[in-house]
């Protein structure tokens, strides 16, 4: 068993652990949307003084803290306990697209080059930095990321919500 | 303790978005490159799944934990924040290869320059509360 679990798992096993995670958090009277905690956080940090967006009682928000909480620990139980060394099976294609643009695929989830502590560099920090505004940015601006948008949002049949994920994908093709 | 229950999800959440590989930069570029159906058969199932889910909890009016009936807060009309926002939002997700969830799992899976898009994702989220009522929603 957890040999089993220490393997990727197939989109469909993902897909489904999703939905449950999100009819759970339904059950338990929450609506799924990570990217809310940024939110919350801002409140923490005491930008409620200043800008009025940020001003909310952040008890309310601290069920999605605690989630937020856990998915960092699941992330290490991922890298000890359900450690799976055998490099990622990337399509040939995208090697091959990422070689092209000086990115070099070393088989592990993330890029050494550009996460790596080895590699930290001026402009992989202002990357990094910039990137990261940029999600903040967008996601509060649309109402939500990945899992409140496309997967609550679609899931509860708002459809507009259609028009984010369609400019979510274009933009990094060129 | 009360809010274990939501800790537990979180793990769980984790787990999945580390074992989906979701939360790797390189499955990000195979998806905006249209390479692999990985991400899209993982996003996909999601929703389908959770549409179904949500189409019998309206039908069979199920109450939640606490026998509240569950409700579903329609977002707020306007295309064009979803438009501007899901560009913006996937500019930078192209980049950094994480949205809001995988920055966090990946914190704990020890990519800890992660930290950084954090920090970063912080200043966007402070950035748009401050300019929220000067941008066309």
């Amino acid at each position: 068993m957890l040999e089993l679990l220490k393997q990727p798992w197939p989109w469909y096993a993902s897909g489904i652990a999703i939905a449950a995670i999100m009819v759970t958090l339904l059950y338990f009277g929450k609506s799924f949307g990570f990217s809310s905690n940024l939110r919350t956080m801002c409140t923490l940090l005491g930008a409620g003084k200043k800008v009025a967006f940020f001003d909310l009682d952040w008890k309310t928000q601290k069920w999605n803290l605690l989630f937020l909480a856990g998915s960092v620990v699941g992330g290490l139980i991922c890298a000890t306990v359900l450690k799976n060394d055998a490099p990622l099976q990337l399509s040939a294609a995208t090697v091959k697209d990422l070689k092209a643009i000086g990115v070099t695929f070393d088989g592990k989830l993330n890029p050494g080059q550009l996460y790596g502590m080895e590699a930290l560099s001026v402009k992989n920090v202002f990357l990094l930095l910039t990137g990261g505004l940029l999600v903040g940015f967008g996601s509060r601006y649309a109402g939500g990321c990945t899992s409140g948008h496309a997967i609550s949002g679609l899931s509860t049949y708002n459809y507009h919500l259609y028009w984010p994920l369609l400019a979510f994908l274009p933009v990094a093709l060129s | 303790m009360k809010g274990f229950k939501f800790v537990l999800a979180g793990i769980i959440f984790g787990i999945v978005m580390v074992k989906s590989e979701a939360v790797s930069w390189y499955r990000i570029q195979e998806m905006f490159r249209f390479q692999a159906f990985h991400m899209y058969g993982i996003i996909g199932t999601a929703v389908a799944l959770g549409a179904l889910a949500v189409y019998l909890i309206k039908r069979f009016r199920i109450n939640d934990s606490e026998g509240k009936p569950i409700t579903f807060n329609d977002k707020d009309p306007g295309w064009k924040k979803h438009i501007i926002g899901g560009l913006i939002f996937g500019l930078g997700w192209a980049l950094t290869g994480a949205c809001p969830g995988p920055m966090f799992v990946n914190i704990g899976y020890g990519y800890l320059t992660m930290i950084i898009v954090v920090i970063g994702a912080l200043l966007g989220t402070y950035l748009y509360g401050l300019l929220r009522n000067r941008l066309p929603h």
